[in-house]
Formats: C-alpha cells, structure tokens, sequence
C-alpha cells in the first residue's frame, strides 16, 4: 500500500485537483455553489476574485473587443500563478483533457504502439504555430479563433453545463493522441498549452535530476508526456527548466532510485554556487 | 553545410504548408459557426458582431439566470459555440427586475449600460429581439377569440396590443387581432412560449433579421421630434436632363422588336 502511494501520489493528487475543480464549477452551475462560479475561460471565486484565461483574452484582444478591467485583473491573477508553480501545471493538475490524453498515452504504453511507431512525424513545436495562427485568424475574422474550436473549453462546458455532442470531440481528442500521434494534442498542438509553456520559463516550482542517484532505467522518459524536457537523464544533475514540463510529477514517482524530485528553481542555484565556492 | 540549408528550407516550408493548411480549414470552420444570425441573446447583449468578439463563453450569465432560460451553445445546437442563447418556445425569458444575467458578465459581453435608465437596472428597455406574428396562422386573425399572447405580455398594450377589427364574414362578431410594437418589445418570448397553435404563430426574432430600415430622406413630417432631424440637414439637388426629342419622335422611333 505504502509503494502504492508512493507510486502513484502525484497522479492520484492531479486527479482528486482536476475532479474538485470540475466539481466546484459544477455545483456552481447546478447547485449555485460559490465556491467557483463560471468555466475555465472565466470565473469567480466566491463571486470576487475573478479569474480569466488569458489567451483567450489576448484573442479577444487581437479581435478587436473591448476589454473590460474585471477580465485584465482576471488574466493577470491567472498569469503570475502559473509563472510562479510553473505554466503547464494547468495542463497537468486542472485541465480536464490531460484526463483524456492521459488514458491515450496509458493505453499506448499497454497495447504497445509506442514499439510499432517509434518515430513521430511532427514536431512539438507546432503548438507554437497555432499560437501564431489563433491571434492571427481572431484578428482576421474578428472572432475568439482558438475559443470556438477549443476541444479543452468544449470538454470543461461539456462537464458544467451540459454535453450535447460534445462527447465527439472528446473521442476524436482521444482517438487522434492513440492512433496518430503520441502525446499529439497536448504535447504537439494545444496552443493553451504553449502558452502556458511561454508563461512557466522561468517558474520556481521544478523537478530535479540528481545523475548520482540515476540507474538509467529510463521509465522515466517512458512515462513522461513531454519527454524532451528530460534530456539531462543519465547525462548531468541538474533542474528539469524548460516550460514545456508540465510539472505532473509522474517521473517523480516512478523513479525507484529517488533521482528525480520536485525543488525550487532558486535554492537550488545557490547551493550550486556554494559548492563552487 | 549546403545540406543543411536545405533541409531547413523545406522544414520551413513543410511548417508553413501546415500552417496555412491548419488555417485555412480553421477559418472555414469558424466563419460557418459564426454566421448563424438566428440566435437570441441575453438582456443587454451587444450587437452580434461586437458580442462574439467578447463573450468569453463563461457561462456566467446561464448560473445567475433563475429560469435556466440561458443555455450554453453546445456542439451539436448549430450555434456559435460556447454562446448563451435562449429558445423562447421552450423557456422564455421572464424579465426579472434585477436582471441577474447582465451583471455577472465579466467581460462586458452583456452591457449593463443598455438595460439602465437613470442610474436603475430596467429589464423594459431590454432589446433581445422583437416577436412576429403570422397572420395566416394566427387563430385571432381567423376570427377566433384567442388573446394567449396578449395576457402573458410582461408590457401589455405597449408591446403588444388588439386591435379590433369587424368581422365581414360572420357580420356580427370582431377580430382581436394582436399587433406587435416593437418600439417596446424585448423579445423576451412570453407571447411565443404562450401561443396555442401547434407550432407558434407569434414568435422572436432577432431584431436585425426582423426590422426593416428606412432611408434617411424619408421624415414623418407630422412628428415634432422627426421634423427637427431637416433642422441641420443639407440639400442635393439633381437635375434629370430633358429628352431634346418630342414626344412624337419617342413614339415613330419605337423599335417593336424590342418588345
């Protein structure tokens, strides 16, 4: 039970964060909850504190709208959280898609297509693209692009208030990250996702690798949904810095040699200068 | 080295094929979604165009409504994605006099300036669009007495009234027929979710898809507050040069193959 645990905390973590969250949005729509009120695009905490996505409010931005001071403070609380615990840990431990995602790469690993298709055939750099094309076709066509196609705003309105067909795009989400690419949605296209990637670069909150300890087993590179970030594995100590980790600590946890383990950005330079010294 | 050069070049073009690739069928998608004017918007709704570009899609609007009359466009509605509307038939709007929905708008999607007279919320003025009747199919213009819609009009005898008309046919009875005005109507769809027939004779529309508009020279010259719009107003005036011929020459000159 103990390496249960042990095995599985941050997962078991991410998933009681992502369901609360979802709950709280619920009982917020059906029960008038006001814990949370709203969606992930925007909401408000105990009907004060807003909150807003801010790529959505920088399409809205690049559309022309006129933005009201409730959404810029909302965007802003939202922005310094995650440049401080790290930008994609909305990916990991609040985004009911990495659900989605997650039972695809499970499933992947299992049946074993991951040996069947070694290479992938698109770089992970697209997202930033999409990034680029959301602001551009919303100034374009004067419209949110990326907000009314957003599979993430479909699955977490799908979840609040209702379905409808929402339930497809959801399976195509999970059919495309199985069949035709790894990690595909949220490793290669997500444009929330780079966004949150740009905003975590220089976040505090982040995974350590301490090459003493590392037997090079590397499952912890099979587990890991962005698994370039991990490049130091069996190579140096350091700090897993990049933005594109999503900071959901599965390396963590399978790691049987205590190799790898969450630490702050900052503390960490300064015992490197003290053993320099 | 030369390579190299090469490879990047086509990697390039290879991202920006996709991109526009990406783009192209994304603009498709989103400009179909988007050009569904058929929709009927909360209270205080900024024009359609305006309001697109600024709902966020929180939803916020569709918790605080008390009827559950908003909805959530969910894929599969066929309407913008994400956008609170309503569906009068089914829930109409009940006009609430604080109007929960406007306030809670975060983004300013829902205006509260536009459902505010002299510093008080004022659901009366809202303009979500503004109901129709069909006369072919409306049992009062039949002769019928029926008068559903009339009575659940939140502005009776303002946004909806009777007018009353004799009977030809019969000789001896009246129409009452329900006329809508939509100087006051807000749409709210009560006369809709009210109506008897089987499929509603009165129902909301939209206002820009509804109302027809009028040419500037066009000015009610027996309205005070119309005349005063010729105060400032310039004059233009065209001279349609005369035909130089007689109107005999117009007559001999006629081409009957044209005809």
């Amino acid at each position: 039970m103990k390496s249960f645990w042990k095995h599985y905390r941050f997962l078991i973590l991410r998933r009681l964060s992502q369901i609360t969250l979802m709950l709280l949005y619920f009982g917020g729509n059906i029960w008038g909850w006001k814990m949370l009120q709203g969606n992930l695009s925007s909401s408000s905490v105990l009907g004060v504190i807003p909150l807003s996505d801010p790529f959505a409010t920088l399409q809205m931005f690049a559309a022309g709208a006129a933005i009201s001071m409730n959404l810029i403070i909302g965007a802003v609380i939202i922005t310094l959280f995650y440049m401080i615990v790290g930008g994609r840990v909305f990916c990991s431990w609040v985004c009911p898609v990495n659900m989605i995602t997650d039972a695809s790469n499970f499933l992947r690993r299992k049946l074993g297509f991951n040996q069947i298709q070694k290479r992938q055939p698109a770089t992970r750099s697209l997202r930033y693209w999409v990034i680029g094309l959301s602001l551009v076709l919303s100034y374009v066509l004067g419209v949110t692009a990326f907000e009314f196609v957003s599979p993430i705003s479909i699955t977490h309105r799908s979840i609040i208030f209702g379905v409808g067909f929402g339930w497809a795009a959801m399976l195509v989400i999970f059919l495309f990250d199985l069949f035709i690419l790894k990690n595909g949605w949220c490793g290669h296209l997500c444009p929330l996702g780079g966004y949150y990637s740009l905003i975590g670069q220089k976040s505090l909150i982040r995974v350590d690798h301490d090459h003493e300890k590392c037997t090079a087993c590397m499952k912890c590179k099979e587990v890991c949904p962005e698994n370039q970030v991990l490049f130091m594995i069996d190579k140096s100590s350091e700090q897993v810095l990049s933005g594109e980790c999503t900071n959901c600590g599965r390396c963590v946890e399978v790691c049987d040699d205590d190799a790898l383990n969450f630490s702050i950005r900052k503390l960490k330079k300064e015992k490197n200068n003290e053993i320099n010294k | 080295m030369a390579n190299d050069r090469r490879k990047f070049i086509l990697t390039m073009a290879r991202s920006v094929g996709l991109t526009a690739l990406g783009g192209l069928v994304w603009s498709a998608y989103v400009d179909e979604v988007t050009a569904n004017k058929l929709i009927l918007r909360p209270p205080g709704a900024l024009k359609e165009e305006d309001f697109l570009k600024t709902c966020i899609k929180c939803g916020m609007c569709v918790e605080a409504c008390p009827y559950d009359t908003l909805v959530l466009a969910k894929p599969g509605d066929n309407k913008p994605l994400g956008t609170p509307y309503f569906t009068p038939r089914e829930v109409p709007c009940y006009m609430c006099t604080d109007i929960p929905c406007v306030p809670v708008c975060p983004t300013g999607a829902l205006d509260e300036q536009s459902v505010t007279t002299n510093g008080e919320l004022d659901i009366n003025i809202a303009q979500m669009g503004t109901a129709m009747v069909d006369t072919k199919n409306c049992i009062a213009f039949w002769g019928i007495q029926c008068d559903a819609c009339y009575r659940a009009c939140p502005l009776l005898d303002k946004a909806l009234y009777l007018e009353y008309d004799k009977n030809d046919r019969t000789g001896k009875h009246a129409f009452l027929k329900p006329i809508v005005n939509s100087d006051f109507c807000t749409g709210c769809g009560l006369c809709e979710r009210a109506c008897v027939t089987k499929k509603s004779a009165i129902f909301v529309l939209p206002r820009e898809i509804a109302l027809g508009a009028v040419d500037d020279h066009y000015i009610k010259g027996w309205d005070k507050a119309d005349e005063k719009r010729l105060k400032n107003a310039t004059a233009e005036i065209t001279h349609t040069k005369m035909n130089e011929k007689s109107a005999m020459d117009n007559l001999n000159s006629f081409n009957l193959e044209d005809f």
